[in-house]
């Protein structure tokens, strides 16, 4: 039995369990008119019995799903002739593949020995033994589970009460996945990248000038050992970050105090949310209009003026980036410069000052722990930007800080490391978790520092 | 300021006016300067949105077009069904390549030499031949017939044709030689070239020629993800927002959990991706570049959103409504679940389409768990390899065929319109259903 057709039949059994638990309920009660009699309306006590019925056997269905694949490859191996589990991890993760190729009657890649055949049967037989335990196992569950609770009913039990104390557990449950989701990101980058610092010592990762990650094919190749030095990362990264600083803060910040200090109210309501558009537009499409438009224009002034214009500048990535951002500057300093209480402003004019006088001297000096906060957080999201970059930025660490050079940023070389084939304990590809940590680590940073600045220096009005 | 009062300390008074007076043409220069500065910059943020979109729709509204040649199409009987049996397997197998070869020798019977015959060859597409073929099964009695057939031309044929080849440039610089474009003159004359709307766009797969990949895979596979995005992201979001908004307790790991919440809305997304990586592909063994794995990965990704805006939204639902249900003897839960959650719910949807058009847009996260495979099939179900539209996209601005640079930008164009519908159905339901309380 397929999942999606099993998920069907247990739903099905629940929506049973529901219909027969209702009905017991009123049944037990005596009738339609001994409902008063019940502690809880007839649809909790229905409720409860699907929920029994649903529950446990959706967690033995989740677990299943989640553990069989390993399981099954695993008894597959065993059953392999000896030479063939001696191989490496990655050799026989080939063969496996072939095994899987072959019982799922694609094309293989070697010549089909009867040792390969017979492990294809096996994985075969196994997969169909499995599916149809599993069906069993969560269907008679879900029976047994709903049946449990369907006998208990009886007009005593507090039906309301045991399902809102499920309920609740549940809604528990969800608020924890964020949780786990940070736990998860913490342990999954960590664990790879203490990996790689085994055989590349951190200090040499952290300070290290040289990047170039490229792993020979062959261990005894000439130069086999790669360089892992991340300074030219950071330096490309932070070259292009602000690059698009420059970009969005003057135009963000000043947007933000024209339409909320200067420009009429038609003005404004067409002119923000074409700004905000810009916030919604997939990062795929900015990295498109840089690598299309923007870089030849940048090459091409370039030219003119008789510079020489890596195709890749840092420039056009940056400039690019920095459109992306202006809406996250403009619409969060909106934000602050409108909780700016009006009665400053009118002191301030009732004193003589001119409108420019006012935003200068008053408006931004009060709102400048939030836009600081502002600015931090379209930081930390210039570091993060990836499509952008890979897109329209170069793959050569280059340690250079002329912005018309191509460079390379620590996102690119992390999509660069992990796509296309990889395996998973060469340090290259472990590298690219050990940059990753770097990115998780330093944004973080940024937003608890940004909120920390926010949260401690903002001005309490009223 | 100055009140006008005779006093005896007149003469210092009236040089702090004349310092005011005076200085005010600085002033008011230096305020014009500033409001200036503030105009350039909104109308450079304008100016950025409008030459964004210019750019991508010029590019690519082309990319909805394709030519057409129509050519003289010889069905031969000895070609194509030596035995006349009309058997479907063998005429499956027959090659139909060389019908269109034939066909194009017969239009340009001067041409000799191996490598004029290839440039001609190159005029039609190499789909061209599964259009006979479609033709044939649908229809065998074409056999042994000659028929005036609209053929797929090449990508290269299709560029110049729509101007996107300078014809101006020296041969040599030029991906097309003077032969060719004497042959699509000579064509054109005969009025036997024809630009169509390419409705296969939306329907084909990922191909390695431009003139026949399309983005029906792409948004099949956006589509499964997003849907299976959905249905993760959905229920817990509501889940944990009613929880942290309605039940729970302020203490130690309410705080954690919000905490965790805000950091997570700043993650950047490419973090995400290493997580699928390392948890759901390396350790659970779920396969790469399937929908079920992009959804969850993206489930996880815009939860965070999802929570955010459905705690605001009940936050927004007036406490006199969550009164009178606990006055007239709804339990807590009941309260929330029959009188909150109703009014707050067309929030939390806006803020759900807001997070599955973010969801939709997303393309880092996608790359690190293996999306970025050349699929050519379109998906059918929740763990079938597949790409989806932004990947599409990225890998097709990667392709060295200038013909994909108008494929890029109309799949972009496409996305761009999901996007717009999505947050324009957002927009509707703030407005038609928003209540000030």
């Amino acid at each position: 039995m397929s999942t999606p057709l099993l998920i069907a039949v247990l739903l099905a059994l629940t929506a049973a369990a529901y219909v027969l638990g209702r009905r017991r309920s009123v049944a037990e009660s005596g009738g339609v008119g001994g409902v008063r009699h019940l502690h809880s309306l007839p649809s909790y006590y229905g409720s409860y019995a699907a929920l029994w019925c649903l529950i446990p056997a959706l967690l033995v269905l989740a677990v299943w799903t989640a553990f069989q694949s390993t399981i099954v490859t695993e008894l597959v191996v065993k059953q392999l002739p000896q030479d063939v589990q001696q191989l490496g991890a990655d050799r026989l993760g080939l063969v496996l593949n072939d095994v899987r190729n072959l019982a799922g009657g694609n094309v293989v890649s070697r010549e089909v020995t009867p040792e390969l055949r017979a492990a294809a049967d096996h994985l075969r037989s196994l997969e169909r033994t499995s599916a149809a335990a599993m069906a069993v196992a969560v269907l008679s569950l879900g029976i047994i589970g709903g049946g449990l609770a369907w006998r208990q009913i009886s007009p005593r039990l507090r039906a309301r009460n045991r399902v809102e104390a499920i309920v609740s557990v549940l809604l528990i449950t969800a608020s924890t996945i964020a949780i786990f989701t940070t736990i998860g990101i913490v342990l999954s980058v960590l664990f790879e990248s203490i990996r790689f610092f085994r055989s590349v010592p951190l200090t040499d990762f952290l300070f290290g000038l040289d990047w170039s990650p490229q792993m020979a094919l062959r261990a005894d190749q000439v130069g086999s050992s790669g360089a892992f030095g991340a300074v030219p990362l950071f330096a490309g990264t932070l070259l292009i970050s602000g690059i698009a600083m420059l970009v969005a803060v003057p135009i963000g910040l000043m947007s933000a105090i024209y339409l909320s200090e200067y420009a009429n109210r038609e003005f404004r309501a067409v002119a923000k949310p074409v700004l905000e558009i810009l916030a919604g537009i997939p990062t795929v499409v900015y990295g498109f209009f840089a690598a299309l438009t923007v870089a030849p224009l940048v090459r091409d002034a370039g030219g003119f003026f008789g510079l020489d214009v890596a195709s890749e500048s840092a420039l056009a990535a940056g400039l690019v980036m920095g459109i992306m951002i202006i809406p996250f500057v403009s619409s969060l300093s909106d934000d602050v410069i409108n909780a700016v209480p009006q009665s400053m402003r009118d002191a301030a004019y009732a004193l003589g000052a001119t409108p420019s006088e006012t935003v200068r001297q008053v408006i931004l000096p009060a709102a400048l722990p939030g836009i600081v906060g502002s600015i931090l957080l379209a930081v930390s999201r210039a570091i993060g930007e990836t499509m952008i970059v890979v897109m329209a930025a170069g793959l050569s660490a280059k340690l250079t800080a002329n912005p018309l050079d191509s460079v390379t940023t620590v996102t690119v070389q992390i999509v660069t490391l992990l796509v296309g084939d990889q395996e998973f304990d060469s340090p290259k590809t472990l590298a690219a978790f050990a940059l990753g940590l770097v990115l998780f680590v330093a944004t973080l940073g940024l937003n608890v520092i940004a909120l920390h600045v926010v949260r401690k220096y903002r001005e309490q009005y009223e | 300021m100055s009140n006008g009062t005779p006093s005896s300390a007149g003469a210092p008074r009236r040089r702090v006016l004349d310092a005011v007076t005076g200085s005010l043409s600085r002033r008011y220069a230096s305020e014009r300067r500033f409001r200036l500065l503030g105009r350039i910059a909104v109308l450079s943020g304008l100016v950025f949105v409008g030459s964004l979109f210019l750019s991508i729709i010029l590019n690519g509204y082309s990319g909805f077009f394709q030519t057409y040649v129509k050519l003289p199409v010889a069905f031969e009987q000895e070609a194509l069904d030596p035995e006349g049996k009309r058997d479907r397997a063998a005429l499956a197998t027959a090659d139909y390549g060389a019908l269109v070869k034939k066909s194009l020798q017969a239009a340009f019977p001067d041409v000799s030499g191996r490598s004029e015959l290839r440039e001609l060859y190159g005029l039609v597409s190499s789909g061209a031949e599964y259009q006979l073929l479609d033709m044939v099964e649908a229809d065998p009695s074409v056999i042994g017939t000659t028929r005036d057939v609209w053929l797929i031309t090449s990508d290269d044929f299709d560029m110049v044709y729509k101007g996107r080849i300078d014809r101006d440039v020296p041969e040599s610089d030029r991906r097309v030689s003077d032969r060719v474009l004497g042959w699509l003159d000579a064509l054109e004359k005969q009025g036997a070239i024809e630009t169509r709307f390419n409705w296969s766009f939306f329907t084909n797969g990922d191909s390695r020629e431009p003139e026949l990949a399309g983005i029906g895979g792409a948004v099949m596979g956006s589509f499964y993800t997003l849907l299976v995005c959905l249905v993760i992201a959905f229920p817990i979001g509501v889940a944990a927002a009613v929880y942290l908004e309605e039940f729970a307790p302020k203490n130690r790991l309410t705080d954690l959990i919000e905490v965790n919440i805000n950091n997570l809305a700043a993650v950047p997304s490419i973090v995400f991706g290493l997580l699928g990586l390392a948890v759901l592909i390396n350790f659970f063994g779920m396969p790469r570049s399937a929908p079920v794995v992009g959804g969850l990965v993206l489930a996880l990704m815009v939860l965070p959103t999802i929570i955010i805006a459905g705690r605001a939204s009940l936050k927004s639902v007036p406490p006199s409504i969550r009164e009178a249900a606990l006055g007239v003897g709804a339990s807590k839960m009941q309260t929330v679940f029959h009188h909150v959650l109703p009014l707050a719910m067309p929030g939390m949807m806006t803020g759900m389409i807001i997070g599955m058009a973010h969801a939709l847009g997303e393309t880092a996260p996608l790359l690190m768990i293996g999306m970025v495979a050349f699929v050519v099939d379109v998906p059918r179900g929740f763990f079938d390899p597949s790409t989806l539209l932004p990947v599409q996209i990225y890998l097709w601005a990667d392709s060295p065929e200038r013909a994909f640079v108008e494929k890029t930008a109309a799949a972009i164009i496409v996305l761009l319109a999901f996007l717009i519908t999505m947050n324009a159905l957002a927009v509707f339901l703030r407005r038609r259903f928003e209540r000030r309380w």
